[in-house]
C-alpha cells in the first residue's frame, strides 16, 4: 500500500501539468496549486534530521588545519531518496560526507551551473550558434554518480552532455570553446554542442536514445577484458520511448552485462510531460527482468548511495541495473525553447526554492557544521573564475584551420586517397 | 587587423543566399502574406478543415512543434486529431503507415530530416512497398512525412542533413523539397492527396526568411513536375530548395558575363522530371547540378547519368556538380566552408564555359 502511495506521489508532478490541459483556466489553476503543494509537502519536505558527528578520520585533519569542521561529516537519513522495483534491499538509506568531499561536491555542482550560466549567456549573444541543451538544475546527477565511479568506468550520454563532459575530465574551457566551435573545445569545434567527448567519455549524442545500445556494447567489453568496471548509459525520460532501449535491455540482461542504465527524467521529453508521453511513467520499473532503483536526483549524496549500490550490483555478476533519477531541468529542452509553454513558471520557481541541489547542499552542510557560509562563498569567486577565464577561451582561441574539414573521414585513408570536393581546389588530402 | 577579422566573422554569420520572392499566380485568387513556416500550417490547416479523416501527429506537434508548423491546430482541431507521439521516430512512421492503410490522412512530423533514420526501416521496407508486396490490395498512399530538412547557418552533425539521396534509392515513394512558400503549401497539399507515400522534406533556414503573398485557398503543384524559373541559352542549372536561391544569385553574377543560364528547379526528387531537364541540356549543352548533400552518390549523380545517356551528342562539356564535400554534414565550424556557395557554383560555371 505505502509504496502505490509513493509511486503516485512521483506522478504528480507530472499530472498536475496535465490537468492544466484538460480542466478550465480557473479549475486548473486550483487543482494545479494542491497537486503541487501535495507533492512538495509529501515527498521533499520530508523532516531530514541532519547531525555533524565529529568522526575522526585523521588524514583529513592533516589537511585541514580549520580543526572543528575537519573532523565532523554530513550525516542524515535519506527517508525517501529511494524506490526499489525487483529488489529485497536498495542503497543505504542513511547517507553522509566528510567537509573535504561535502566542499569539493559543491564545487563541481557549482561549476556546472556556472559553465550552463555562462553558455546561456553566450548563447543569447550569438557567440554560440545552433543547439545547445543546458544541463542546469540536473547537477546533483552527474556530480553524485560520478562520485560512485572510478576512473576506469565509463559513461555515455545524450545531447544534454556538458555536465557530464565536465564530470568525465573535460575542462570548462573545453566544453564552452567546443560550444564556440574553437580549436581549444573537446572535438576542435568539429561538433558543438552534443558533441563532447573524452576518455572513457563515449559522448555526447544528438540522436535521441541512439546511445543506449552503444553503452550495453561498452559494458560487454568492461566484461570480457574482466575488468570490474560497468557502464553507465543514460537517456532522458523522452528517450525511454526508444525501441533502441529496449532492445538494449534485453541484450543488457541476456548476457548479464555491468551496464546501468540511468533515465534522467527531468519530467519533460522536449515538450511533453513524462505522462503524456509514457503508458509507464515509472522509469525505474519499465523493464521485468531487470531490477531498478529510483533515486531522488536532486540530493548528490542519495545519488552516489544509490550508485555505489548498483555499481556493486552490476560488478558483481548479477547483470545490468535501472536507475531513474528525479531532477528538473530549470531551461527549456533547448535555447529555442524559451520552457514556459508546456508548464507554469511557478512550478519552476518551486523547484528552485524547494528543491535545488545545490541551494539545499550547501543548507545541509552548513547545518552540519561542515563549512561556514564565508567558505562557500571564497568557492564561489573561484567557479566564478574558473569559468570566466574559460569563457575568455572560448571567445578568444583560434578557430581549427579549414584544411582540418577533411580530417576524420576515414582512418588510414589510402596511399593519394582525396576527400572528394566539387572544383579543382577542393580536392584535398585527407591529414588525419 | 582585429577590425577586419571581426568583419569577416560578421559576413560568416550570414545567410549564404538571399531569398527570392515568386509572383502568386492571379487566377488562384486572394493572397496572404505567408512564411514558409505559416504556409505549411495552413496547408495543414486546410487539410483538417476539408478531410476530416485528417490526422497531424508527431513530437510536440500539439503546442505547435519546434519550427512552430502546427500552431494552433490542436486548438482548433482537437487533440483527438493532432496529438504528440513519444520520441520514437521508428514507431511515429510505423503508427502512420497503420493509420494510412487503414483509411486515415496521415500526416506524420519527424522533428529533424537528421532524426529520420531510426525509421529507415519502416519507410523503405513497409511504407514503399507495402502496395507491390501486396499486390495493391493495401497501401499507404494516404501517409505524408514531413521533416525540417538542410543547412540552417549553425545546426551541426546532427541537424542539418539532407537526405534525400538516400530515399532516391527507394522505388514505391516520392520525395519532394519546395523552395518557397508558395511552393510549399502547393507542394505539401498535393503530397498530401497524392495516393503514394510522400516525403516533404522543409528547408529549415527558409522557414522564417521565405516570406511572399500565399494565395489562401487549396490549390496543388503538381508531383514530378520541373519548374523552369529563368530561361537561358548557354547552361542548364538544376536544384532545389535553398539552393535555388544560391543559384538564382550566380546567373545574376555571370549575367555580366553575358553568360545566360536556365534554371530549374527540381522540386520532386524521385520520381523526377527527366523530360524537362532533358529538354533544357538539348537546348544549352550544358548542365550544372547542384545540391547540399555530398556529392558522392548524390541525386547529382543520379541526374547527371540519365542526362548523360539521353543527351550525350547534345552535351558540350563534362556535367558539372557542385555539392557538399564528402564530410559529415555539415561540421559545426565549417558550415560557410562546407556549403556549395555562389562562389563555388560560380567557379563551376566558369569550367563550364571554359571547357
Amino acid at each position: 500500500m505505502r509504496q502505490i502511495q509513493v509511486e503516485l506521489e512521483s506522478v504528480i508532478m507530472n499530472s498536475y501539468t496535465k490537468l492544466l490541459a484538460i480542466l478550465q483556466p480557473n479549475t486548473s489553476r486550483r487543482i494545479l496549486l494542491q497537486r503541487r503543494d501535495a507533492f512538495h509537502s509529501n515527498t521533499v519536505k520530508s523532516p531530514i534530521n541532519i547531525s555533524g558527528s565529529s568522526a575522526v578520520n585523521t588524514k583529513q585533519q592533516s589537511r585541514f588545519s580549520s580543526t572543528d569542521s575537519s573532523s565532523k561529516t554530513l550525516d542524515y537519513e535519506a527517508k525517501n531518496a529511494y524506490k526499489l522495483h525487483l529488489l529485497e534491499e536498495g542503497p543505504k538509506t542513511n547517507v553522509s560526507c566528510n567537509r573535504e568531499e561535502g566542499l569539493e561536491f559543491y564545487k563541481k555542482m557549482q561549476v556546472v551551473r556556472r559553465m550552463e550560466a555562462s553558455a546561456n549567456n553566450m548563447y543569447k549573444s550569438k557567440l554560440i550558434r545552433g543547439f545547445c541543451h543546458l544541463y542546469s538544475g540536473q547537477e546533483a546527477v552527474c556530480v553524485g554518480m560520478r562520485a560512485a565511479m572510478d576512473k576506469s568506468d565509463s559513461l555515455i550520454t545524450a545531447y544534454r552532455a556538458h555536465g557530464w563532459s565536465y564530470m568525465m575530465g573535460v575542462s570548462v574551457t573545453g566544453v564552452l570553446a567546443e560550444l564556440t566551435g574553437r580549436k581549444s573545445g573537446c572535438a576542435e569545434g568539429k561538433g558543438g554542442s552534443m558533441h563532447m567527448y573524452a576518455p572513457n567519455f563515449y559522448g555526447g549524442n544528438g540522436i535521441v536514445g541512439a546511445q543506449v545500445p552503444l553503452g550495453a556494447g561498452v559494458a560487454f567489453a568492461h566484461k570480457y577484458r574482466g575488468e570490474p568496471n560497468i557502464c553507465v548509459a543514460l537517456y532522458g525520460d523522452g528517450a525511454a520511448n526508444q525501441g533502441q532501449v529496449f532492445e538494449a535491455y534485453n541484450m543488457a540482461k541476456l548476457w548479464a552485462l555491468p551496464c546501468i542504465f540511468v533515465c534522467e527524467n527531468n519530467g519533460y521529453g522536449m515538450g511533453t510531460s513524462a505522462a503524456r508521453a509514457s503508458a509507464n511513467p515509472h522509469f525505474y520499473t519499465r523493464c521485468e527482468y531487470i531490477p531498478g532503483i529510483w533515486v531522488d536526483g536532486m540530493d548528490v549524496l542519495a545519488v552516489r548511495e544509490a550508485t555505489r549500490f548498483a555499481k556493486e550490483w552490476c560488478v558483481s555478476g548479477k547483470g545490468p541495473m535501472i536507475m531513474e533519477m528525479a531532477t528538473y531541468r530549470y531551461f527549456g529542452h533547448s535555447m529555442s525553447d524559451p520552457g514556459t509553454s508546456y508548464r507554469t513558471r511557478e512550478e519552476i520557481q518551486d523547484v528552485r526554492k524547494s528543491r535545488d541541489p545545490i541551494t539545499s547542499f550547501r543548507e545541509k552542510v552548513i547545518q552540519a557544521g561542515l563549512a561556514s557560509d564565508e567558505e562557500f562563498k571564497t568557492i564561489d569567486n573561484e567557479v566564478k573564475k574558473i569559468v570566466e577565464d574559460a569563457e575568455n577561451h572560448a571567445q578568444n582561441d583560434p578557430e581549427l584551420h579549414v584544411d582540418e574539414m577533411y580530417s576524420h573521414v576515414y582512418s588510414n585513408p589510402p596511399k593519394n586517397y582525396m576527400i572528394r570536393g566539387c572544383d579543382s581546389f577542393t580536392y584535398k588530402e585527407a591529414t588525419k | 587587423m582585429l577590425g577586419a577579422s571581426k568583419e569577416l566573422c560578421g559576413i560568416r554569420r550570414l545567410a549564404h543566399f538571399t531569398f527570392v520572392k515568386d509572383q502568386p499566380d492571379p487566377s488562384l485568387g486572394q493572397t496572404k502574406e505567408m512564411n514558409l513556416c505559416q504556409a505549411i500550417q495552413n496547408a495543414m490547416d486546410l487539410t483538417l478543415a476539408n478531410d476530416h479523416t485528417a490526422i497531424v501527429f508527431g513530437e510536440d506537434v500539439a503546442f505547435g512543434g519546434v519550427f512552430r508548423c502546427t500552431v494552433d491546430l490542436r486548438q482548433k482541431y482537437g487533440a483527438d486529431r493532432v496529438f504528440n507521439t513519444p520520441l520514437s521516430e521508428q514507431g511515429i512512421v510505423g503508427f502512420g503507415i497503420g493509420t494510412a492503410v487503414s483509411g486515415a490522412t496521415t500526416i506524420a512530423e519527424i522533428q529533424f530530416a537528421d532524426y529520420i533514420f531510426p525509421a529507415y526501416d519502416q519507410i523503405v521496407n513497409e511504407a514503399a512497398k507495402y502496395r507491390y508486396r501486396s499486390g495493391n490490395l493495401f497501401d499507404c498512399g494516404r501517409l505524408t512525412i514531413r521533416a525540417p530538412w538542410g543547412a540552417v547557418g549553425h545546426g551541426a552533425l546532427y541537424h542539418s542533413q539532407s537526405p534525400e539521396a538516400q530515399f532516391l534509392h527507394t522505388p514505391g515513394i516520392k520525395v519532394v523539397i519546395p523552395r518557397s512558400a508558395i511552393q510549399a503549401k502547393g507542394l505539401l497539399l498535393s503530397c498530401i492527396k497524392d495516393n503514394n507515400p510522400c516525403i516533404f522534406f522543409e528547408p529549415k533556414i527558409l522557414y522564417r526568411s521565405a516570406k511572399e503573398d500565399v494565395p489562401i485557398k487549396d490549390y496543388t503543384i503538381p508531383l514530378s513536375k520541373a519548374e523552369v524559373l529563368i530561361e537561358g541559352t548557354d547552361i542548364t542549372m538544376v536544384t532545389w530548395g535553398t539552393q535555388v536561391h544560391v543559384l538564382r544569385e550566380v546567373i545574376q553574377m555571370v549575367a555580366k558575363e553575358n553568360i545566360s543560364c536556365e534554371l530549374i528547379d527540381l522540386r520532386t526528387i524521385v520520381p523526377w522530371d527527366v523530360d524537362t531537364v532533358c529538354k533544357s541540356v538539348v537546348k544549352t549543352g550544358k548542365l550544372l547540378i547542384s545540391h547540399e548533400a555530398p556529392i558522392t552518390g548524390g541525386v547529382g549523380a543520379e541526374i547527371a547519368a540519365t542526362v548523360m545517356k539521353e543527351c550525350f551528342l547534345n552535351l558540350e562539356a563534362p556535367i558539372e556538380r557542385v555539392c557538399g564535400y564528402d564530410v559529415h554534414p555539415i561540421p559545426h565550424t565549417f558550415e560557410a566552408f562546407y556549403i556549395p556557395s555562389k562562389w563555388r557554383c560560380f567557379d563551376g560555371v566558369k569550367r563550364l564555359m571554359n571547357y
